[in-house]
């Protein structure tokens, strides 16, 4: 097991090495740069700026920086945002993010789990056609739509919620935001829990279960709900990358002043710092919880050892 | 036959149908059987015979829907375990009938240590706290013959193999010591040697417990010699029912003696091509209700078995058959039985002969 975590961590490294890469290299091709605006900047300033920023380097001088400045986990300064640096807006938008991210996966686990219990326990029952209806609801309709829609109805028409910005934690102003951002979680992992608890429910260690006399619910809960569950676990790393590029649009859509954000932002205005900042950060994030959901599958399913 | 004192268990005209999306299908039709108490019940038939309906019906784990007791009574120890609730019925379960089911691979629950999977069953009807019941789950182990029990106790299944795991369920069964164990295919999914090793487990448990056993199985192997009497299901009905050396020496029903003659006889029969039944078991949802199930595979076939259903014929006080043709059967195996016996006696003869005569048999 400690092998198998070391082994891991160790090839993060390479990893985000490949993901920063290639987002740089993507930057580069594309047309335009930072300072090219509305307005035709004179050459002579133009020179100016790129001296100043290193871009009359060559450009595997400027890989080099930028990688350096990576692996020593200082990625510079903003050039949008004067005098911040890109560290700075990492620290300040990531409790953000983390609290829609995070919020938003517990009340989608925690509600999809319910429904796809209850559902599987009463397969074919009304409770399970709806659940299942409402799932399939969720999972047709994406966030982007979602969100205004909630906006239009519970908070432009009904004044029932705030319908933007941030409001610190807990406030109403997340109602809506993790409402939008949770939809499709509580639906797919609804789904996820109803197939893995009916397929559990017909095993055969539930039928010895019940042949020791035990109470349903202890059948339920002691005995099914752990083989039950584990496709939800092993979805929850991909589920936590789709998350944030949930974050993202929901984030803009709410005008919340989280990493996803500021991402759009960055992109927008050519950040380039910015951008590769946000991106090694998440990538790292990313393969952290990939991580954390391997140890965690092999500590609820004793035969899984690495 | 008839329900004395004696009898532990009393299953009588029980019938158990599944609703499927081909018709009702018929698994258990009309069951009537009697256990003593002390006794050992092997119950033998192909796949699909109802052989395991009829048991998961007596400890009630039916799934319903589809499946659902239609009719009958299930006498266990004096009250008719139909009509008892869901929470008395789970007061039985586990405490007084246990059961081992066919594959130990799947049967117990992967997720959890084998101490807590037998720990749960006497905290639950015996009361124990944690450490009577971590005590009494080694002693379990130990009984049916785990070595070194106090280490392994804490082991999850997928570190045991089938044999040890069949061992476990067993240790389950028997933790609160039940009247009643119901071994549904114990040793199906097991290999060979370990087969052996389990059914004398069973057999020596049996013996010091007093423990009364229904033994499930399709290998007439396993049942001769376990248990005292056989009930031959086919097609969710009882063919022949009859005490255990009866049925092997005589039997009454052309049925039986198919399975019979399908055991494997290397003493006699080397090099010659195994016996089988000709076709496959019917399809029970498509049965025409007035002719013989059996009818189409059977070798005495006459027109009757096509038209009428069979009467259940008793041949003596504790043999019965389901059979137009019963009695003919019935005495047609005499015969068989009494040459082959004379033809072995022959053969014996013989080897004494040109041996000098040492051995005896």
């Amino acid at each position: 097991m400690f092998k198998f975590v070391l082994r891991r961590l160790i090839i993060t490294l390479p990893m985000v090495v490949i993901v920063v890469s290639l987002t740089w290299g993507l930057i580069r091709l594309a047309p335009g740069n930072f300072y090219s605006g509305e307005k035709k900047i004179p050459a002579a300033i133009e020179k100016n700026i790129r001296e100043k920023y290193g871009l009359d380097k060559p450009w595997y001088v400027q890989y080099g920086r930028m990688m350096g400045s990576v692996l020593r986990g200082d990625f510079g300064n903003s050039l949008r945002y004067q005098g911040q640096s890109v560290n700075q807006i990492l620290l300040m938008t990531l409790p953000v993010s983390a609290t829609l991210g995070l919020f938003s996966y517990l009340i989608a686990l925690l509600v999809g789990i319910l429904a796809g219990t209850l559902a599987a326990l009463k397969q074919n029952s009304r409770l399970d056609y709806a659940s299942m209806a409402l799932a399939m609801l969720g999972l047709s309709i994406p966030n982007f739509v979602l969100g205004p829609l909630l906006v239009l109805v519970l908070s432009l028409s009904l004044y029932w919620l705030p319908p933007a910005r941030w409001g610190g934690f807990p406030s109403w102003n997340l109602v809506l935001p993790v409402l939008t951002l949770s939809g499709v979680y509580m639906a797919y992992i609804a789904r996820l829990t109803r197939s893995g608890m009916l397929e559990v429910l017909r095993a055969d260690y539930i039928r010895t279960a019940r042949a020791k006399g035990l109470s349903e619910r202890a059948v339920v809960f002691r005995h099914a709900l752990r083989g039950g569950l584990l496709p939800v676990v092993s979805f929850t790393g991909p589920a936590l990358a789709f998350l944030i590029s949930g974050t993202v649009v929901v984030e803009r859509i709410f005008a919340l002043p989280g990493l996803g954000n500021y991402f759009i932002n960055a992109n927008l205005n050519r950040d380039e710092p910015l951008i590769i900042g946000i991106v090694a950060f998440i990538s790292i994030a990313i393969l952290l919880f990939n991580l954390l959901v391997d140890v965690a599958y092999a500590y609820i399913d004793p035969r899984i050892r690495y | 036959m008839s329900s004395q004192n004696g009898n532990l268990l009393s299953v009588k005209d029980l019938r158990t149908y599944f609703e499927t999306e081909d018709g009702t299908v018929r698994a258990v039709d009309g069951i009537s059987f009697d256990l003593e108490r002390g006794e050992t019940l092997g119950i033998v038939g192909e796949s699909g015979s109802g052989k395991s309906v009829t048991n998961l019906s007596v400890m009630r784990l039916i799934p319903e829907p589809p499946g659902r007791i239609v009719s009958g009574e299930i006498i266990f120890h004096g009250q008719d375990i139909l009509t008892l609730s869901p929470e008395e019925m789970r007061q039985i379960r586990g405490k007084q009938i246990g059961m081992i089911f066919q594959d130990p691979m799947t049967s117990l629950n992967p997720f959890m240590r084998i101490s807590k999977q037998l720990m749960e069953i006497t905290q639950l009807h015996l009361g124990y706290d944690k450490d009577q019941a971590y005590r009494h789950a080694i002693k379990m182990l130990d009984t049916v013959g785990i070595p070194d029990a106090e280490a392994r106790v804490d082991s999850y299944p997928h570190e045991f193999s089938g044999g040890m795991r069949q061992r476990v369920m067993i240790a389950m069964a028997l933790s609160c010591e039940p009247e009643l164990l119901i071994a549904d295919e114990p040793t199906t999914a097991l290999d060979v040697t370990i087969q052996a090793q389990i059914l004398e487990l069973i057999k020596n448990l049996k013996r010091d417990t007093g423990t009364s056993v229904i033994l499930i199985t399709h290998d007439l192997g396993v049942v001769a010699g376990m248990s005292d009497h056989i009930i031959v299901m086919y097609a969710g009905k009882v063919f022949e029912q009859s005490p255990t050396r009866e049925l092997f020496a005589q039997p009454g029903n052309p049925y039986t003696k198919g399975l019979l003659k399908s055991v494997p006889d290397p003493a006699h029969e080397h090099g010659r091509e195994l016996y089988q039944i000709p076709g496959l078991p019917p399809d029970v949802a498509h049965l025409p209700p007035n002719q013989c199930p059996f009818a189409e595979r059977c070798y005495r076939v006459e027109d009757i078995c096509r038209r009428e259903f069979p009467p259940f014929v008793k041949l003596n006080d504790e043999h019965f058959s389901l059979c137009h043709f019963a009695g003919e059967v019935y005495a047609q195996s005499r015969v068989e039985s009494d040459a082959k016996t004379a033809g072995a006696n022959r053969r014996v003869a013989g080897t004494e002969a040109s041996t000098g005569g040492g051995t005896q048999r």
